[in-house]
Formats: C-alpha cells, structure tokens, sequence
C-alpha cells in the first residue's frame, strides 16, 4: 500500500531552513573538490552526522569521501536550536536536502553559462557537470563563481525518492574508525596548549549551601593553580588532573554545608507527585458522540521512578577567556541556547561568546553536559586566558545531573455492558519534563543557583502538545475510543531535579495505556493483539503491529515461566511507529528472553543506523524497565556508583530482532525514541501472561514480583 | 621519587612517578593517551580497561606499584587504521557502537578473551564482556562484531 508523499507547500521552507535561510552557513565547496557541511544539529553518539553527510552527498551527486562535516559552532553553524526529540533528520536532513538541491540548480546554472549549453542537459556526477558534446567543469572549478551568500528560495524541488542513490544505503558511520583506532575525538580527549585542569565541589546533601570554607588543605596540594569561590560554587584548578584531583579532594574536607533540603520519599513516589501544588492543564478532550452509558469503571494506577542519564563518560567542558571575551567547548545538544544562558549568566553580549561543539559519551537528553560548561567557564575566568578543561566526577553525574521525571499516571475507564471502552480518563502527575537552558528569563545552569547572587533553580516545565508535549508526551490515544479526557498536573515544586531524558513522558504514558488495554483485554478475554488492531484505524499503526506479531509468531504456545507481551506506539503521535513483542522468562529473577520489534520511519536515510537506534532504545528501555530507579533518602540522592545504580549488563541482554518497513515516499522521521514506550510496556505485559500478576510500577524487579504475587487474591 | 619500569605496548617504560597513583593517570596524564577512558574511577565500568599480562583489567583502579614488570596493552597498541585487530576490523564492519565511549574498554576486554580463547560461544563472549557497561545498548553487535573476529583469525 502506497499513498502520495506529503508534498511540502511550494511556499515555504523546511523549518530549519526558515530560520536560517542564508545557503552559505550551510554549505562550502573548495577548489580542491571538497564540500563542507556545518548541520546544526551534532552527534550525540546516534548517527546524526553520517545520515545528514548521506543526504548532502546524494542531493548533490558527489561521493561521500568529499563530504567533510563540521560540528556545530555558535561562530559559523546555523541556528538549529536543540538536538532533541528525535528531529534531527526531520528538520536538519530536510533543510540540508533543499539547500543542496538549490546549490546543485546554481551550479547547474552557472555551468550551462560557461558551456554555452542548455541547463536541462547537464548531468553531475561525483561533482563533475557534463552535458551533450562531451562538455564539461566541475562544482569546483565553478566554486568561486557560483555566490552562496543567498538566502534559499521556496518551492525549490529535490530529487524524488527513485533517483536518490546513498539515502537508503547503510552507509558505515563516519565516526566509527577513529573510535575503534583510539584518535581522540571525544571532548574528554580533547588537549589544548597550556590547558588546566579543574574540579569543581558539589555537596552530598540535596541543595546544601556552602557556609565555610578552609582552603588550606587544598592550598597545600602540589600544581594548584587557583581556587574559586563565588557563594556555594567552588572549585580548583591545577597544572595536572591529578592535582586537581588531589586539591579537590582536600576541599572536601575543608568544607562545611548547611543542611540542604528535603527529598521526598522514594518508596512512595505516587503519594509525593499526589501531594504538591500544582499546574493542571488539560491536554485533549474527545467529546463523547455515541452517548453510551457505561456499566462500571475500572482505574488503575502506574508509576515510573526518576531515572539518571548515567552516560558512561562523566560530562566535560573546556572554558577560554581571552579579555571579555570567553570559547567554550563543550557536548552540548544546543549550542545556542547554551550561548544564551551563559550570556544571561555573564551578563555579556553573545557575541562575546563563541560556543563549540565536541563528541561526548552517549547522550540521552539534558544531561550535565549544559552544567559543567559553565563550571569551566567560571573557573577559566581566574585562568589568566589559559583554557580549564572540567570533568565531573561519576558521582556528581549520577546526582547532579537533572534526571528523568518521576510519573504517576492513573486511568480510568468507563465500559459497556460488553466491556468496551466508552470513555477514557488519563492523568498524570509529574514534574515537567524540560528545563533546558536558553529558554527562559534566567539560566537553567546549575552552578547558577550557587552562586552568591544566585539565580533561584529553574522548576521543570512542559514543552507544548504541538511540540510533542512532555509529561503529556504519548498520552493522548491512538485508539478509536469514543471519547477521551487527558490531563496533565504538572509540579511546582522540585526538590529532584528533573529535565529531559529520552522519550520526555512517553515512556511512562505508554507503559499506561498498553498495560491498561492489557488488562481490559485480559477482562474480556479477547486476544491483546486481535484487540488493538480492532481499535485502530491507522494503516501504518496497524502494520507495524501485525509485522511485529507476525515476526515472533505470535502468540506462541503457553509454556510453564514464560509469557509474551506486546506494546506499540506512534512517537509523540507524529513520530516513528513502533511496535514491539516481549519474550520473558521468570523463575528465581525476570529475564527478558527476546524483543521482536517493527519500525516504520518513513524513509530510512540509513536503514541499519535505524536499526541500531531501535536495538539500543530497546535494550536501554529493558535496563530501565528492570533495574533503573534513582535512589534517595531524606537528604541526599544514595545512587551515586553503578552498585547503587544498575544497568542492563551483557548477560542480561536480550536478543533484539528489529523489522524495519520501509516507505521511501514518506518524509523520514527519527527513530532514537520509537522503541522505549513500547519495549516497556511489552515486557510489562510479558509478565503478565506468565504470572497473572500485574506490575503497575517501575521497575519490575524480583522484590516487586514477590511482593504482588503475595497481595494478588 | 620512586621509580617504576613495565611495558606499554611493547615498549619498555622507566618511569618515576608517586607508585599510588593509577595507571588510568599514568596513561593518560604523562604519557597523553586517549584509548583508555576514564568512566567511573572505581573500577565498575570497564571504559578503562587495559591488558595487564593476558588479562583485561580496569586502569582507574590499579596503583602504579602493581603493574611493575607487567606487559600492559591500550588500545593504541591493538591495532591501527594501516595495520588493524580483527576485532577494530570487525567492529566496523558490525557498525558494533553507538557513542563509542565504552569501546576503547569492550575492545580490551574482547581481545583478552580471543587471546586465551580464540573460539568462544555467544555465552562466553558475554560473560567475558559482563564487566563492562554500554549505555547506548550496543551489546549486541559487539557480541556479533567479537565472534565475526574470532571467525577471522581462525581462517586459514
């Protein structure tokens, strides 16, 4: 089945070409037959990098050798705000795509003048235009000719999907040899002449402040360069890392912190989200049009822990000052908003700042990677214009960093006599899910709110529904109920500090509604399959379903300690559909044998880093689903080493076959964030079909299992 | 300063240097190596791992001292872009990471094993990569990437 691509209006520009519109903050081509690419998205460790040079290369008929991509600078790239929400292709890919396109009609252009030929009978390949009489220049004989201090202009018209050769094409990611090769490329193994070396001092206990400080330990250590105090921020920096290792540690025990602030408690999440002032905003309303009466209503209740970025690789910056002007180099997913926290903060003009993108370690949404750019920035200011590289500390990261929100989500339903859904209640409870920097009337930063004139911290807030939404992600129906109310309460109070992580709230909105319409169809006795496919409309919804289904043979025999789940969702609605099977095993523990997964992302740029983002969301949703919660006390987050906070190991992998369907006519979209929700929920359900029992909170550990096991009637 | 003398890479090292000291900073901070990475400082990770003798074993834990007169192998000294492991070959080949933070310590790991079992099952790769962690869920396609190696060298 094939239907007509959405055509882009002939009027407007891709978004982030709208933003920045200029052809030349895109693209350069040299003499010497290389074409620079600055995208303004960056490499997260997803890919991003290859598909993007993969669609410059093909919509310009060059090989890819010649294609030379530059991370994002505030001093040259343009604008495209954050490398989140699996947008990547969507906005920067499309805006390349019709850059490129109109770059090739210049060049067309410019050589049908030279040759004397007619435009229409030039062909290019690998960068070489030739036309009829064997005619023929180059993209870089002409690249001083053909200006691209322009701005793009609308309706232009790239190639169709059957004449693009490299989109499509598992090309090898251009960033994977110097990885294995061990050359340095990311920011931690980044050196800079004279560079210093920095630490910074965070407390234990949740929002302590710094009330005394006796320096002389630190003062004492050999190579110290300076220390700095500004309120409750302090830091050292040293000739070696080692020394500022040392010095950091002796500021340790010179330090003395004021209480800090409450946490909540961590074995009753629900219960705290419950109990906090709030800001509620309905988010969908599906007025009734049948007016059913229902019979009875059923509520359930599903939570999901906070959960930590925990990258392997502690966050890293380096900080420059030269007079009042400051370089930061730092993993960033936004160089720009970053830029304009730090031009908040320092109150300078942002054109003072230049801000640099590096690889980091693996980045799953805000991390510290925004935080500890500043910590290296206020360090540097004491540095005499040498540049301080800063790297947190394992436990810092796993403490400091914002996490993943914790959720409460409650769904009732209102059945008929039949037990079919009438009506439809969501609500969640939930910190907001964003407090990324460059947004809002004050820094995000941490080091911003322990400064002695600090800023007070920023409380998580929501992205909108058009935008995807945030704890409210996911949250709105796929399936024809007749009516539907969505609600989102969102927390005005933070005391754990909460921001983006991967999939914002649809992880946990998904987890709710698969596992509810899990139980509504254990209720009826109607098979979970054959059940959501009766509820959807949706061609492609119900594709990946039946492809994931069919890929694991669903629904295999019953079998003494193991069960089978399935979930599915469209990402953020709009995103990738993603459908998944759970195969688990339970006897003294869970083991999840074996995911099955169908992915449709309209056109696959790069069918196997597609597929590499689907296994690799897979597996880290079953490390969440199994291991992760972020643990606290009163005073202070206890997690801070990875005994404290586990992930999946290799052992306890499971094996993950993806089916990807591909649609090379439909816009492509991204797929870092397709396969959480559903992974989540299957195994949810997984468990389900194998003990009866239903585990309405993350994580679904052993203890958790015992406990209901014992509770159920 | 006391004195210490080892291999690296098949290099002979003499150097003086406090013996308390890991051999993650003696790496990377005097000899300016970035193959190893450092991850968590506590040995629980395995993004540091090096070769000591014929074992794969985490930097940021081990002090100087214990690694006098030991033949210790980074990542630099596996292979390079001319002259590559199987395995550096067969990771590319697999497209077998996502970041790629944990690598340097995976690769280590997987050629301790090949060394001292050069046709191991699925399950022995597994456990012999238990001990370190991806984040990005990669797992797969190193096991894949660590077999597809041992595959290689095993052809005549």
């Amino acid at each position: 089945m094939s239907r007509p691509a959405p055509s882009p209006s002939a009027a407007t520009l891709p978004v982030s070409l709208a933003a920045n519109p200029r052809l030349s903050s895109w693209l350069e081509f040299s003499a010497e037959g290389r074409v620079t690419v600055r995208p303004g998205k960056v490499e997260i460790g997803q890919g991003i990098v290859t598909a993007l040079a993969q669609i410059a290369a093909d919509e310009l008929d060059v090989d890819m050798a010649r294609i030379q991509m530059v991370g994002a600078s505030t001093a040259a790239s343009p604008n495209e705000g954050v490398t989140s929400g699996s947008l990547s292709i969507q906005q920067s890919g499309r805006a390349l795509r019709y850059v490129c396109a109109e770059v090739r009609q210049l060049f067309l252009e410019a050589a049908a003048d030279r040759l004397g030929v007619e435009r229409t009978s030039l062909s290019v390949e690998d960068g070489t235009i030739s036309g009829p009489g064997n005619v023929r220049t180059s993209y870089w004989e002409l690249a001083g000719d053909v200006a691209l201090e322009r701005d793009a202009t609308p309706g232009i018209v790239p190639k169709p999907a059957t004449e693009r050769r490299l989109a499509g094409d598992s090309v090898h990611r251009i960033d994977i040899p110097d990885k294995v090769f061990a050359r340095p490329r990311f920011i931690q193994d980044v050196s800079l002449p004279a560079m210093l070396h920095g630490r910074v001092l965070r407390p234990e206990n949740s929002c302590a402040r710094l009330i005394e400080l006796n320096e002389d330990g630190a003062r004492a250590v050999a190579g110290l360069v300076a220390i700095v105090r500004d309120g409750s921020f302090a830091g050292v920096f040293s000739e070696t890392e080692n020394g500022a290792e040392a010095a950091l540690k002796a500021l340790r025990k010179g330090a003395t912190w004021s209480e800090g602030e409450i946490l909540p408690d961590e074995n009753d999440l629900a219960a705290f989200l419950k109990s906090q002032p709030l800001e509620s905003t309905v988010i969908s309303t599906k007025p009734t049009s049948t007016g059913g009466d229902g019979k009875r209503t059923i509520r359930r209740q599903y939570t999901r822990p906070y959960i930590a970025h925990a990258s392997i690789g502690p966050s890293c910056a380096m900080a420059q000052w030269s007079g009042d002007k400051v370089h930061v180099w730092t993993h960033s997913q936004g160089v720009y908003l970053l830029r304009t926290d730090l031009a908040l903060l320092l109150k300078l003009p942002a054109e003072s700042i230049t801000v640099e993108h590096l690889e980091g370690s693996g980045c799953y949404g805000h991390n510290a990677a925004d935080d500890v750019a500043l910590d290296a920035v206020l360090l540097a200011k004491a540095a005499g214009g040498r540049p301080v590289r800063v790297l947190w500390s394992r436990a810092d990261e796993m403490s400091h960093a914002p996490f993943g929100a914790a959720m409460a989500i409650e769904i009732a339903a209102d059945l008929d006599a039949g037990g079919e859904v009438l009506h439809w209640h969501h609500q969640i409870w939930s910190n907001g899910h964003a407090a990324r920097p460059g947004r809002a009337a004050q820094p995000a930063l941490l080091a911003a709110s322990e400064l002695a004139n600090p800023f007070p911290r920023m409380i998580s807030t929501n992205p909108p529904q058009a935008s995807g939404g945030g704890a409210d992600r996911n949250a709105v129906p796929l399936y024809d109920f007749p009516s539907w109310q969505i609600e989102s309460h969102r927390l005005l109070t933070m005391p754990v500090r909460t921001s983006a992580l991967r999939t914002l709230g649809a992880q946990g909105n998904v987890f709710a509604i698969e596992s509810f319409l899990d139980e509504i169809a254990a209720e009826r006795g109607e098979d979970p399959l054959a059940f959501r496919l009766r509820l959807l409309s949706d061609d492609r919804a119900r594709d990946v379903i039946r492809a994931a289904a069919e890929r694991a043979k669903w629904k295999p025999p019953q079998q003494s300690g193991i069960g089978h789940g399935i979930g599915f969702a469209r990402y953020k609605n709009m995103g990738a559909y993603c459908a998944a099977v759970a195969e688990v095993e339970i006897d003294k523990d869970i083991r999840v044998r074996k995911l099955t997964l169908a992915v449709d992302v309209g056109e696959a740029i790069n069918p196997d880093g597609v597929i590499n983002q689907i296994e690799g969301g897979a597996i880290q949703a079953t490390s969440w689903v199994l291991k992760e919660r972020v643990r606290f006390d009163r005073q202070r987050i206890t997690s801070t080493t990875w005994s404290d906070y586990p992930i999946l190991r290799f052992r306890e992998v499971p094996e993950v076959e993806v089916e990807l369907i591909q649609r090379p006519e439909l816009d492509p979209v991204g797929a870092g964030e397709a396969a959480h929700g559903p992974v989540t929920a299957a195994i949810a359900n997984a468990v389900f079909d194998c003990l009866g029992v239903r585990i309405r909170d993350l994580p679904i550990t052993r203890e958790r299992l015992i406990a209901a096991m014992e509770s159920a009637p | 300063m006391p004195h210490v003398r080892f291999r690296l890479n098949g290099v002979e090292m003499n150097i003086d240097a406090d013996l308390d000291r890991s051999l993650l900073d003696i790496l990377r901070g005097r000899f300016g190596m970035t193959g190893p990475h450092f991850g968590c400082g506590a040995g629980e990770c395995g993004a540091c791992n090096v070769i000591v003798g014929d074992r794969a074993m985490s930097s940021c834990d081990m002090p100087l001292w214990s690694v006098a007169d030991k033949d210790i192998t980074t990542l630099e000294g596996l292979g390079s872009a001319n002259a590559p492991h199987p395995l550096q070959r067969a990771f590319i080949a697999e497209q077998a990471l996502q970041c790629g933070y944990c690598v340097s310590g995976i690769l280590m790991s997987a050629a301790a094993l090949l060394k001292r079992n050069p046709a191991p099952s699925r399950d022995e790769v597994k456990e012999a990569l238990d001990r370190n962690l991806c984040r990005c869920g990669a797992h797969n396609r190193m096991v894949r990437a660590v077999l597809r190696a041992a595959a290689e060298m095993a052809a005549p």
